[in-house]
């Protein structure tokens, strides 16, 4: 008879518990897999495509199956660094048949830039850039938009005249960078 | 609670802010001389921008001639503050220069002649500020382009503007007169000699504010001024004149209202949350000046001090002043043996300039020339930095409380979550940890360092989020094209099949017209079939001379004269008609067959035709296979060389000028690059032409003997490829290769649109073939 009432009120705990779990699958359904979100997040949204994924969305989703870290260029050693964190993974060196032209080398963020006078208007970089951040239309000049461009280098190789270039922003005083060696902060006597 | 404060104050008594230092007194080097006038120098070096927010819009163009005070600049949004002309002159040029800051990075300046008339222009003095409305006040403030004085250079208006929403009432408005920093008497001065200017725009921000107590804070160690403004507010009951023990840093704003008020500005709160707000006496004199005599911010007071100068004193400086001219003004003695710093703001917060040639702005109140007994640090190219030994001096002397060394640990490791948990942007840069810390270790640098890089990293992100909306968007449009296309794609389709079926005249008309000539060219087909098979053999595309029988060759001459003449009408009437099938063309085309030629006529037309583009895409094939590995440029010389081969020469001719085409596209490419290129494309037509070859000839036998007879009979048309001419007439050549290849452009695109038309209507009728 004990034997009977304690298999009945286990059995019955596992029911309401079973069922409460059930529910709470359901109700509380999580569609997308965040950590995707969050791999994304880390990704630098320059949309380069050097990882051999078409945009960085993609390479997340990618890393989140199972890709390796370390095809990021434009993000570099900080963001394999993130992702090894997020993902529990070793941090590998950067994957350098991944790095392409001189985006990764650089410290000085780079942005593309149209010579106009040999644009011919054949809108073949507006095409190929992922931000929409050329602007013109046919067989009129291109130019780019400095603070949309992400510098990821794709409107460069389509150009069948070779007007666009990567360039250095330049360096003013609101992204300047502090030198230890420029203030000095004295001990008075 | 207000009450208790102001209790406690005219007692005498205040709070303590943490930490803090006693840096050895210099202020005796400019203290005792009055405020200096200086003479007009050459030029001024205005930077567009001296304050926190951004550049105004230029209002004045080089060459243009101004009055002291005219605006220089126009202010378009709050976080913009104009300048003004110091005096009068003209604009020489306006160009990127070396600005005060410690980058010594170069920003948009304009750069003014001074005529030394100093003629104002026409100025407006207000009597009586109870006759003008708080907005007109706070508009003058703003269009006299006045910014905080104290240092951070904070737009005024913004900040004496209590009727923007949501500001709580004010309790107190508290004028900060203590001026910390070791040297500076700047400000000692200014009270000293124009208390009664500082009152007079104290009493215009009581006016704005409507506070419940005024307190002007000065530090014990400026007698003098505390004497004059007493003296000043005397009869003021509301204003308080508030004697501070000195202390560094006790000017910083948060650090003074802890003093005066024993309330704490929470991390990340403004004090206006609390109902405090603080100006700097400077900015209350040139409020005054403002209002009252409507002259812009011009001008400033300037300690120029340092034991390496014979004359240090305090200096009204125009806005824009080279350095160098205030140095000279107060005479350098040992600015040339050696490499002598210049420090721009005081020895605890200041920096050093780059170049002399820095001009003064709104913000800058003392340049600071040391000697080398006095500041021998700021003679020593290296740091001398040794480990922290975690002695926590720096943490007991830090004003807003942070923890200096941690800070110092995280900055160095770049961990700028830590940072952020440790408060780095509570840190007011005053640089009293740096001064204390036995292994002399620049701590504020590295705050200074991880701040900039903190700032950067949130501008990166804010980009990268930008990037990530604008990726995104570009998407979702893709895919709406995409689908819209598709969609366009179908109904065009589904309204040419209806335009087909439909039982109209003309469609039935058109339909039974093509029938009849497709049954006609079935039944030539096959008598032409048993000719074929005696005289060609099964390889006949190489075989360029073969007999035919005859009475098909006059047919076909005939037929050909009839093509030609046709031919050439239409190339006079289109001159350059490109081989571009665009439809408008295929109906021109066909209608016209359809009328002019009787349907017999047609038929061999198009055999002709047909025939004529075969030929061409054979040699043009021959042409290629010859040249594939030949360079593009080496193209046209050749051409030259061996002309003698008629034929080739005729399609290296008709090549050259696709190819000038080719070149002037990939001109700037490089040469590697053109040579792969042409590969392909030579692979690609290797791959290609026999396969249209086969199957034109596999379903249009007849031609190919139409144009072997056309051949036989030397008629010079189309591709030009008769040898025996070409051979004899060198001279006429290029004449003959133009017009023949218009007439072969036109010829290919005609046939081309035959083969469609036929190939639509087979795939419509498949019952017919």
């Amino acid at each position: 008879m004990n034997i009977l009432l304690a298999i009945l009120v286990l059995g019955s705990i596992a029911a309401v518990f079973g069922a409460l779990l059930g529910f709470a699958s359901v109700r509380f359904k999580v569609d997308a897999d965040p950590i995707v979100e969050q791999l994304d997040a880390l990704l630098p949204q320059t949309q380069c495509g050097q990882c051999g994924y078409p945009g960085c969305k993609p390479y997340a989703q990618a890393v989140a199956d199972g890709e390796a870290i370390n095809k990021c260029a434009p993000g570099g050693e900080d963001t394999i660094k993130k992702i090894a964190d997020l993902m529990g993974v070793e941090v590998q060196p950067i994957d350098e048949s991944h790095v392409k032209g001189n985006i990764a080398q650089s410290n000085r963020p780079k942005v593309a830039f149209v010579i106009e006078e040999d644009c011919i208007g054949c809108t073949k970089c507006i095409q190929a850039c992922p931000v929409d951040a050329i602007i013109g239309a046919a067989k009129q000049m291109h130019t780019i938009i400095v603070d949309e461009c992400t510098g990821c280098d794709l409107c460069v190789a389509p150009c069948p005249v070779d007007c666009i270039e990567m360039r250095e922003l330049p360096e003013t005083i609101h992204n300047w960078q502090w030198d230890l060696t420029s203030i000095p902060v004295t001990q008075l006597d | 609670m207000v009450e208790s404060v102001v209790e406690r104050i005219t007692r005498g008594h205040f709070w303590d802010f943490h930490g803090g230092i006693h840096p050895p007194e210099q202020k005796f080097l400019t203290s005792n001389k009055p405020i200096k006038q200086l003479s007009l120098p050459k030029q001024l070096i205005i930077p567009l921008q001296q304050h926190i927010g951004q550049e105004g819009d230029l209002l004045v163009s080089i060459g243009e001639h101004v009055l002291k005070g005219q605006a220089l600049t126009l202010s378009t949004n709050p976080m913009v503050v104009p300048i003004h002309a110091p005096t009068s002159g003209t604009i020489s040029a306006i160009k990127m220069s070396v600005i005060a800051h410690p980058s010594g990075l170069s920003q948009l300046c304009i750069i003014f002649d001074v005529d030394g008339d100093d003629r104002w222009r026409k100025r407006e003095v207000c009597h009586d500020i109870e006759l003008l409305a708080n907005h007109q006040i706070i508009e003058k403030i703003a269009n006299a382009g006045i910014a905080g004085m104290g240092g951070a250079g904070f737009p005024t208006h913004i900040k004496v503007n209590s009727k923007v929403s949501s500001k709580p009432d004010i309790n107190f408005l508290i004028i900060n007169g203590v001026e910390c920093e070791p040297y500076i008497t700047a400000d000692d001065l200014l009270m000293m000699e124009q208390s009664n200017a500082i009152v007079d725009g104290i009493k215009i921000l009581d006016k704005l504010l409507t506070p419940a107590f005024i307190f002007i804070a000065i530090e014990n160690n400026k007698p003098k001024a505390i004497k004059a403004l007493q003296q000043a507010t005397a009869k003021i009951e509301k204003i308080k004149v508030c004697v501070v023990p000195t202390k560094y840093p006790a000017g910083g704003e948060k650090q003074l209202i802890q003093i005066l008020t024993g309330k704490e500005v929470t991390s990340g709160q403004l004090p206006i949350h609390a109902g405090i707000v603080m100006q700097n006496v400077a900015t209350c004199f040139a409020i005054n000046e403002a209002v009252r005599h409507d002259t812009p911010l011009i001008r400033r007071v300037v300690t120029v001090t340092g034991q390496a100068l014979d004359k240090p004193q305090n200096v009204w400086a125009l806005i824009g002043t080279p350095i160098n001219f205030l140095l000279e003004q107060c005479s350098v003695q040992h600015i040339k043996n050696e490499k002598q710093p210049v420090i721009m703001g005081g020895p605890m917060m200041g920096f050093s300039v780059s170049s002399e040639l820095v001009p003064v702005v709104k913000t800058s109140n003392c340049i600071l020339v040391p000697s080398k007994v006095e500041m021998p640090s700021a003679f020593e190219k290296e740091s001398k930095e040794v480990e922290c030994i975690r002695c926590g001096q720096c943490s007991d002397v830090c004003p807003s409380q942070l923890l200096p060394q941690e800070l110092q640990w995280s900055a160095k490791a770049k961990d700028h979550a830590q940072l952020k948990k440790l408060n780095l942007s509570d840190c007011i840069d005053c640089g009293a940890c740096a001064y204390v810390c036995p292994s002399q270790i620049p701590l504020v640098h590295y705050y200074r360092i991880a701040k900039a890089e903190i700032l950067e990293q949130q501008q990166l992100d804010l980009k990268a989020e930008k990037a990530k909306t604008r990726f995104e968007a570009r998407k979702l449009r893709l895919e709406k094209e995409k689908v819209a296309r598709h969609e366009k794609q179908k109904k065009a389709a589904a309204a040419r099949k209806a335009a087909m079926n439909k039982a109209t005249p003309e469609a039935t008309g058109a339909k039974s017209a093509v029938a009849a000539a497709l049954a006609r060219v079935k039944a030539k087909k096959a008598s032409k079939d048993q000719v074929q098979e005696q005289t060609n053999t099964p390889d006949s595309q190489t075989n360029l001379s073969s007999d035919v029988a005859d009475d098909q060759k006059s047919q076909v001459s005939a037929a050909i004269a009839r093509a030609k003449a046709k031919k050439k009408l239409k190339a006079e009437a289109t001159n350059t008609l490109s081989s571009d099938n665009n439809d408008a063309n295929k109906i021109v085309d066909a209608l016209e067959t359809k009328s002019t030629v009787t349907l017999q006529a047609s038929v061999d037309d198009k055999k002709a035709k047909i025939a004529v583009a075969i030929a061409k895409a054979k040699a043009k094939k021959l042409n290629k296979t010859n040249d594939a590995a030949a360079d593009t440029n080496k193209v046209t010389k050749h051409t030259l060389a061996v002309n003698m081969d008629a034929k080739k020469v005729v399609n290296i001719e008709d090549k050259k000028v696709k190819i000038a085409a080719a070149i002037a596209k990939v001109k700037s490419k490089a040469l590697a690059k053109a040579n792969k290129v042409n590969k392909e494309t030579d692979d690609t037509s290797r791959i290609n032409y026999p396969v249209t070859n086969n199957e034109t000839q596999s379903k249009y036998k007849p031609a190919e003997l139409v144009q072997t007879e056309q051949e036989d009979i030397a008629v010079s048309d189309s591709t030009g490829n008769s040898k025996n001419k070409n051979i004899t007439e060198s001279k006429p050549i290029i004449s003959i290769d133009k017009k023949a290849k218009i007439i072969a452009a036109i010829a290919k695109a005609k046939a081309k649109n035959k083969l469609k038309e036929i190939s639509l209507v087979e795939k419509n009728n498949p019952d017919n073939v």
